[in-house]
């Protein structure tokens, strides 16, 4: 049987995401802790994240702002947003950013990830005049009543390590997958713009994701 | 799933794509792990300088933006066997069916240039008349299961048709079987009375 899962096993190389979605305590407030019970600290950004989130620390946004938005504006022209509308991008990501911090959740996503996702979704919203369809949110806040603090941290390390493999991919393989999570692979506008044939596109894309996958199945059997 | 994380994917097959991710937790770990893909992209990106008071401007608007209506925040919820995005796309209303023939009803969600989604009742025991695809076809089972010659398919579960396969899928006797299908291009059928009906029916 066929399942809509090309390029990467899940169990291969996805976090291990909390999905329960288990009983939920009525009255207890979520507790944030900042390091896991080793002394281990989150990283600065989820730490920003998680002011923003709980206390709506501009400060803490001001900081996040520094970041990202740089970086945004680089990924929206990247992914052919003209450069006169790609600083009202930005500002829509990050408004958003702020707006929806409640949704947040380390366990799930580093917060690279969850912008990642936001910047996304903002330019197929400029794109598409309905958007894209989206899954279902999983509840998490209503249904965990205490985040689990080494679950954030690993999730953070896997995201470490996956951008340190994607950095150590060779060139060619490396713009490949950009340009996938770009949002400028089609797989065919590929095939145009570059002139390589169809089979050698997917064969490096493949190549590459395997390779992140290996990195990351090293890590976790160290 | 790359695809469907950056936003490449037809639409059809994001609902189809965006509804099993709904029903499938290891699809939705997929789906994470790709994000988190995306992410390292995003943080290992050139930076682009910012205009002097872009800064300014978004820290001065967050005030304002907590009380901003969001659509996105508000989200479709499941009902019955239908999943969010299912019920999204049809705006919040029960699907309303009309009869294709052979007892079969379907009720069209999405029509476009990339293609169209729609939902199939097929009565338990009952086949969709023999068909083959001009392109890639996604049908994901949202109640019973149905059969062809390429296996069996429960809730869930996703064919993905190509415009090689000719097949006549049957529904599980039981339930009677629904599902969301999605093409990228019309569906042709083999008979010469369903040819001549598609048009009409937008199959």
């Amino acid at each position: 049987m066929l399942r809509v899962d090309e390029t990467i096993h899940a169990d291969e190389v996805a976090p291990p995401v909390g999905l329960s979605l288990s009983d939920s305590g009525e009255g207890k407030t979520r507790r944030v802790p900042t390091k896991t019970s080793n002394g281990k600290p989150f990283s600065e950004q989820t730490l920003w994240m998680l002011a923003i989130r709980d206390q709506r620390d501009k400060r803490a946004f001001a900081q996040l702002f520094d970041h990202f938005a740089p970086r945004l504006k680089g990924f929206v022209i990247r992914s052919g947003a003209a450069p006169g509308q790609a600083e009202d991008i930005v500002q829509d990501v990050m408004l958003s950013v702020w707006r929806k911090a409640h949704l947040f959740d380390p366990e799930r996503a580093q917060v690279s990830s969850w912008i990642y996702q936001i910047a996304r979704n903002r330019q197929i919203d400029i794109a598409r005049k309905n958007g894209r369809p989206l899954p279902e949110a999983l509840k998490a806040e209503e249904t965990e009543t205490e985040p689990d603090a080494g679950q954030v941290l690993a999730l953070e390390q896997e995201t470490d390590v996956l951008r340190e493999a994607l950095n150590r991919l060779n060139p060619d393989q490396r713009e490949m997958i950009e340009k996938a999570y770009l949002g400028e692979l089609s797989h065919s506008d590929i095939a145009e713009t570059t002139g390589l044939p169809l089979g050698t596109i997917k064969s490096r894309i493949r190549l590459g994701l395997e390779r992140l996958r290996h990195e990351l199945k090293d890590l976790r059997q160290e | 799933m790359a695809s469907y994380v950056a936003g490449t994917l037809p639409k059809p097959f994001a609902l189809v794509v965006a509804t099993h991710v709904s029903m499938c937790d290891s699809c939705r770990a997929n789906y994470l792990a790709h994000q988190a893909a995306g992410g390292a992209v995003l943080e290992n990106i050139a930076e682009e300088p910012l205009s002097g008071d872009l800064r300014d401007r978004v820290l001065g608007a967050l005030d304002d933006a907590i009380d901003l209506d969001d659509p996105e925040t508000d989200e479709t919820p499941r009902d019955g066997i239908y999943p969010g995005p299912v019920m999204a796309a049809l705006k919040g209303k029960a699907p309303r069916w009309k009869s294709i023939g052979g007892g079969v009803r379907q009720c069209i969600v999405d029509m476009g240039r990339e293609g169209s989604a729609r939902l199939l009742h097929i009565p338990a025991g009952r086949p969709v008349p023999e068909h083959s695809h001009g392109g890639l076809e996604l049908t994901l089972v949202l109640q019973g299961g149905f059969s062809d010659t390429t296996g069996h398919f429960d809730v869930g579960d996703v064919e993905i048709a190509n415009d090689e396969l000719e097949h006549i899928p049957t529904a599980d006797p039981g339930d009677d079987c629904i599902c969301l299908a999605a093409t990228d291009a019309p569906l042709r059928f083999s008979g010469l009375v369903p040819r001549i009906l598609q048009p009409l029916f937008a199959i």
